[in-house]
């Protein structure tokens, strides 16, 4: 089998067994080891395609542009593989978070259809398919949402369940409106056609219809209400899994349509980057008005969002390596601060900075680890999120958009704020019970190595970011130039 | 036959949207599965219309030799309304143990905040 299908194969398989022993206990090791082996073969993936090829399969088949093609390009390899990583991570923090409950609920089964799901997204080479797999993702994530039964889930379900559906309709609708216009739906196929059509009222609709589907997706201003509502009710290995990959599928369908299909109008191109510094501030500033640790971090999501869109706004060459740089440190960076935000918890007993505290007496190396992840976040030398905004402001100021690369600068302070105010409430002040109130609270092994290994991921990005550069450049390349891509799909035969 | 079905389109889509944006869940319902058919109806009108030409190859042929209904947006169509069904289905179910639970299904209704309970799962 081609080295292509595998990560979607195993995570189906995983879900599978996991179901079938949700009442034995054994079912949360079977998805550590699944997530395990999707990590193997994608890092197996990364590697095939790093000297820049693009490996395509044409299921059952069926030739180009018939059949559907599976396609791992940079990009596509790169994210496939931090799905695995992230996956890994949270379903060994899994391990200890989740309860005999809601395992026998589904957790486990669910979890592994939803990085099925990604995976795919991340993999199609079709548009049609990418709408099933982003339903895949959708209703896994519905199970994992609700299987957390307090009154806010319900609420915060609710936005995130209508806006999400509201987002794949319209995203269908531009499916077929662009089936109608080139009778293709293959993604190399549509790039070909379209080349050779004059651009027209319908193609217009298209692209508004995709930009709100998949800006719904990825919670760009002014569509990101869901967000927040939604992201710090469920339990934590769910909130870590959705705050790294979810959103970030959005993103990822934004650059490729936008890159590989079809290249932004400038009109467009301008709206997008009006959203895109919209994003960044709003989210910011929604973050700083916050007091309850998932709520602050569930805003920076969407403020980071920006981050990622502006480099496809800007659409030149720096930029979208500054994206795809940023797509790859900031999920790694979200999860692992979600996994933080739940030990914080447990160990405190609360979210509230309010009512927690205490934190870097009774935890030095828990401090440390959420320093890391926060000051990433915020963009500090040596870490991985400077190097993603440096090469970000650095495309902002090419172009001589000053003003992206003044507010990127800006946002970055912002977040310093929030990120100072989890640290001076959770881990500064004294416990509002008195600090013997964390006595004898440990933590566990399962949170510890995750929440260590990522943090170890975000410094290794930070000192040695030149391979990362070099890889993104080479996506982005392919990104840009995507006749390599249609070659490898189409088999150079373009009809 | 096109622009009778465009229009219907348009219809269902503007039927749609109004019960959407009522602010009740249960209209939000109803809007869903008016656009859920609206977007599926587009797919299928997409793909060109033909009357009464199945899509059959005669023995021996490669190929059809008349001019013949274009399969592709039928099965499109169809994964579309069964996946439609399911998130259908859920939402509905969402709908019900939202009632269940807050007592009311409209969505302006502020709630009082019990952060505290989140984020167990046992």
């Amino acid at each position: 089998m081609s080295p292509v299908l595998w990560p979607l194969v195993i995570p189906f398989v995983g879900a599978i067994l996991c179901f079938m022993t949700r009442h034995t206990g054994i079912d949360r090791w079977i998805s550590v080891a699944a997530a395990l082996a999707h990590t193997v073969v994608s890092i197996l993936l990364v590697v095939e395609v790093a000297d820049g090829s693009i490996l395509a399969v044409q299921l059952g088949d069926w030739p180009a542009p018939f059949g559907i093609s599976m396609v791992a390009d940079g990009l596509g390899a790169a994210m496939t593989l931090i799905t695995g990583i992230t996956g890994l991570a949270v379903a060994v923090y899994s391990i200890s978070d989740v309860g005999q409950r809601a395992a026998f609920s589904g957790f486990h089964s669910l979890f592994q259809m939803l990085l099925a799901g990604v995976t795919g997204a991340f993999l199609t080479g079709d548009l049609f398919n990418l709408y099933v797999w982003f339903e895949v993702m959708l209703i896994s994530s519905f199970g994992l949402l609700v299987l957390n039964k307090g009154r806010d889930t319900l609420r915060g379900a609710m936005p995130y369940v209508a806006l999400n559906l509201i987002s794949t309709i319209f995203f269908l609708t531009a499916v077929g409106l662009l089936y109608g216009l080139t009778g293709s739906l293959n993604m190399a196929h549509l790039r070909v056609t379209l080349d050779g059509l004059e651009p027209s009222m319908t193609l217009s609709w298209v692209t508004l219809l995709l930009l709100l589907a998949f800006g719904i997706k990825s919670a760009v201003f002014p569509l990101f209400f869901w967000l927040p509502a939604a992201y710090h009710t469920p339990a934590f290995s769910v909130s870590a899994i959705f705050a790294g990959l979810l959103t970030k599928v959005g993103v990822y369908a934004l650059i490729r349509t936008f890159t590989t299909i079809m290249p932004l109008e400038p009109l467009f191109a301008d709206i997008l980057l009006w959203c895109a510094l919209l994003t960044m501030f709003v989210g910011v500033i929604g973050a700083a008005a916050q007091q309850e640790v998932r709520q602050i971090l569930s805003f920076h999501i969407v403020s980071q969002i920006g981050y990622m869109v502006l480099g496809l706004a800007l659409n030149s060459r720096l930029a979208l390596i500054g994206a795809m740089f940023y797509l790859i440190h900031h999920i790694i960076v979200k999860a692992n601060l979600f996994l933080v935000a739940g030990v914080i918890h447990r160990v405190t007993g609360g979210s509230q900075l309010k009512s927690i505290g205490g934190l870097y007496a009774a935890q030095p190396i828990l401090a440390i680890l959420f320093l890391i992840p926060a000051f990433s976040l915020a963009g500090f030398p040596p870490l991985s999120g400077f190097w993603a905004k440096y090469v970000l402001i650095q495309a902002s100021m090419e172009l001589s958009d000053w003003i992206a690369a003044g507010t990127a600068l800006l946002v970055g302070l912002l977040t310093i704020y929030s990120m100072t105010k989890i640290w001076g409430e959770a881990f500064w002040k004294p416990h509002p019970a008195g600090d013997d109130a964390l006595h004898g609270k440990g933590i566990a092994w399962s949170a510890w190595v995750p929440i260590g290994t990522l943090a170890a991921l975000t410094v290794i990005i930070g000192l040695f970011p030149s391979p990362f550069y070099a890889f993104a450049e080479m996506s982005a390349q392919s990104l840009l130039d995507p006749s390599g891509y249609i070659e490898a799909v189409l088999g150079g035969s373009a009809p | 036959m096109d622009a009778l079905l465009a229009g219907l389109i348009g219809l269902l889509f503007a039927a749609a949207l109004y019960q959407m944006l009522s602010g009740h869940f249960l209209r939000f319902l109803l809007g869903l599965v008016l656009i859920s058919n609206a977007a599926t109806m587009t797919v299928f009108v997409s793909g060109r219309l033909t009357i009464g030409a199945a899509p059959l190859i005669p023995v021996g042929a490669d190929a059809p030799v008349t001019e013949v209904a274009n399969a592709l947006p039928q099965a499109l169509v169809l994964t579309a309304i069964v996946i439609g069904l399911g998130l259908f289905a859920f939402t509905l179910f969402l709908a019900i143990r939202t009632f269940r639970r807050l007592g009311h299904l409209n969505a302006n209704t502020p709630l009082p905040q019990s952060p505290a309970k989140n984020g167990s799962l046992k």
